[in-house]
């Protein structure tokens, strides 16, 4: 299968791509960013999902499949550009799909848009609607780019549309929001509140991805490994020192001190928990994960 | 310490029929440690300050799903936690109950994360169906904030009952377990309320009892459960269906009560009653 890969050069993506590579796929690749020591077998576009040679590259390689993983985050990226890319992104990129014959999508998104809030059910369900961009304005624009590839399914049924809603997780790569909110020695907790983090290895993230191109999954689905642990124990596991901090302070604490940066919106993710219901994709896909939460986090304390 | 790490309760916590990871926490963040310490306290109370004698837990299923299904009986839940010790104190097969907290308290710093590393999850339909999916024992007081913040006069009177608790027994084709507690009344009993204070914190209510602060008077109190009830459905009948099956259970849950009222010599009592063991089961 040929297999195009958007945002690359990303630290997921890129583990995504030599997964596909080993198992004998083509995959071609658009980053914006490069990718200096690509490896054999990926061919490597450095343009702009939005702009014109992004769809020379559909036009010209013909790809069977789309992994969607050029999507950014409010840790990188501003307001404008981030309605821009997620969303301006996400549907050229759909559209693409459709004109050129692309036989299977997969949106890469994010756990987080369930939001957190107290009076929500522990292990969310797909079925449940993405509520993260009422409190979170950071959020507004995945979630939004998560419904809208969704919609991709009644939109252009002929095109096998995968939505992945994928928990935190860490690794190696040392990349992701989770291994951002843990990037210093201290972690900025609310005091009182220790809700429960569900994280996964990075490598297990990347076979989840791989495996939900390989079996053309049609759908929206959770995607999680282990069970969750609280979030001081995450910080004890990783090597960081969890202080609570009281939740009038807790804004004015950020990005000071050895505390690393969050938006103002963020603190609710900080007090409550955002958990999912893998189920569905586990029964889809057959995924097992490899690393228990243990291994995960202690993998990370020490490379 | 024994206060603090009581043996039976650090024994019977290892022998719950529920998956612990690494680090001591189910899936849903309950913590074995926080187990330990919280009901070691606990145990001390039922054994030796409100003297609890329960009846009937062989009603209680050893492992698989189950509600319980029990009255309010004073109004700062040493009721419910007397029940849940009473649970997990039972050495023939010890459980868990886990209960559906009130948002007010799940929402709340220290209060929240508390309740989740007990077990004790916010009051949704959802959180009832997952955790009886997990096979666990779920206590749910039907009567809800209406029956905890009954007042003395209106003591061991059941108040309206809900619903969806039933719905949610049929749909997950649960075993229901009647409860009755007694004694609750009259360790708290709750003269008045003040209900600008309840406005202020945002609470349900806020009562007033005769000690004046929010401890237990050591009253003697009594558990009892009834034989478990299997209905027959699936949680889509009509209201009337329903409606009849909740009141079979109320009827089944005031005979547990008044046969409760009537073994006491008398209502103030401050002494253990002898355990089932010396036939005292209604």
């Amino acid at each position: 299968m040929k297999i195009l890969i958007t945002g690359i050069s990303g630290t997921l993506a890129r583990g995504v791509a030599y997964r596909l590579v080993r198992r004998g796929h083509q995959v071609v690749g658009i980053d914006r960013r490069p990718w200096p020591d690509v490896p054999e077998g990926v061919e490597m576009h450095q343009a702009d999902i939005r702009k014109r040679p992004a769809e020379d590259v559909f036009r010209i390689s013909r790809p069977d499949a789309l992994v969607h993983m050029a999507t950014v985050t409010h840790f990188t990226t501003d307001t404008e550009e981030r309605y821009r890319i997620n969303l301006g992104g996400t549907r050229k990129l759909f559209e693409y799909c459709h004109e050129y014959g692309v036989k299977q999508a997969v949106f890469v998104g994010r756990h987080t848009v369930y939001g957190a809030t107290p009076d929500s059910p522990l292990y969310h369900t797909e079925d449940e609607p993405p509520l993260a961009g009422a409190a979170f304005k950071e959020l507004a624009d995945l979630v939004a780019a998560d419904l809208y590839a969704g919609s991709a399914l009644w939109r252009w049924p002929e095109l096998n549309t995968a939505v992945l809603r994928l928990c935190y997780f860490l690794g190696p790569s040392r990349g992701g929001t989770l291994a951002g909110f843990l990037s210093k020695s201290r972690v900025p907790l609310v005091m009182g509140f220790d809700p429960v983090y569900q994280l996964m290895h990075e490598w297990d993230a990347e076979e989840a991805i791989t495996l939900a191109v390989e079996k053309q999954l049609r759908g929206v689905f959770n995607v999680a490994g282990p069970a969750p642990v609280p979030l001081s124990t995450v910080c004890e596991a990783t090597g960081k020192r969890a202080i609570p901090i009281p939740e009038p302070l807790y804004r004015a604490v950020l990005g000071r001190f050895g505390f690393p940066y969050l938006p103002d919106d963020a603190i609710a993710h900080v007090k409550y928990p955002i958990v999912i219901d893998n189920k569905a994709f586990v029964e889809a896909t057959g995924f097992e994960p490899r690393y228990s939460a243990k291994q995960t986090m202690e993998g990370f304390r020490w490379n | 310490m024994s206060f603090l790490n009581d043996p039976q309760v650090r024994r019977n916590v290892n022998r719950l029929p529920i998956e612990f990871d690494d680090y001591g926490f189910d899936r849903f963040g309950l913590s074995k440690k926080s187990l330990v310490r919280a009901y070691s306290p606990m145990a001390y109370l039922y054994r030796r300050y409100l003297k609890v004698t329960a009846f009937g837990l062989e009603n209680v299923p050893a492992t698989g799903r189950g509600l319980v299904i029990a009255n309010h009986s004073g109004g700062i839940g040493a009721d419910a936690a007397m029940i849940f010790t009473s649970l997990l104190l039972n050495d023939e097969a010890p459980r868990l109950g886990q209960g559906m907290a009130e948002y007010f308290l799940t929402r709340s710093p220290f209060a929240g994360s508390a309740l989740r590393r007990l077990g004790h999850l916010t009051g949704l339909p959802e959180h009832g169906e997952q955790l009886l999916n997990d096979e666990r024992l779920v206590v749910v007081f039907p009567e809800g904030a209406r029956g905890a913040g009954k007042l003395y006069k209106d003591r061991y009177k059941l108040a309206r009952f809900g619903t969806g608790f039933m719905r949610l027994a049929l749909k997950m084709g649960t075993p229901i377990i009647p409860c009755a507690f007694i004694g609750g009344e009259e360790s708290f009993p709750q003269l008045f309320h003040i209900k600008w204070l309840a406005k202020l914190v945002n609470g349900p209510f806020v009562p007033v009892a005769p000690q004046l602060i929010f401890f237990p008077l050591p009253v003697a109190c009594q558990v009892y459960y009834g034989p478990p009830m299997h209905l027959e459905g699936d949680g889509s009948e009509p209201d009337h269906v329903i409606e009849q099956y909740v009141e079979e259970l109320r009827h089944a849950m005031e005979r547990l009560i008044s046969a409760g009222l009537d073994a006491r010599p008398r209502s103030f009592m401050f002494e253990r009653m002898p355990g089932p063991d010396k036939e005292r089961t209604p």
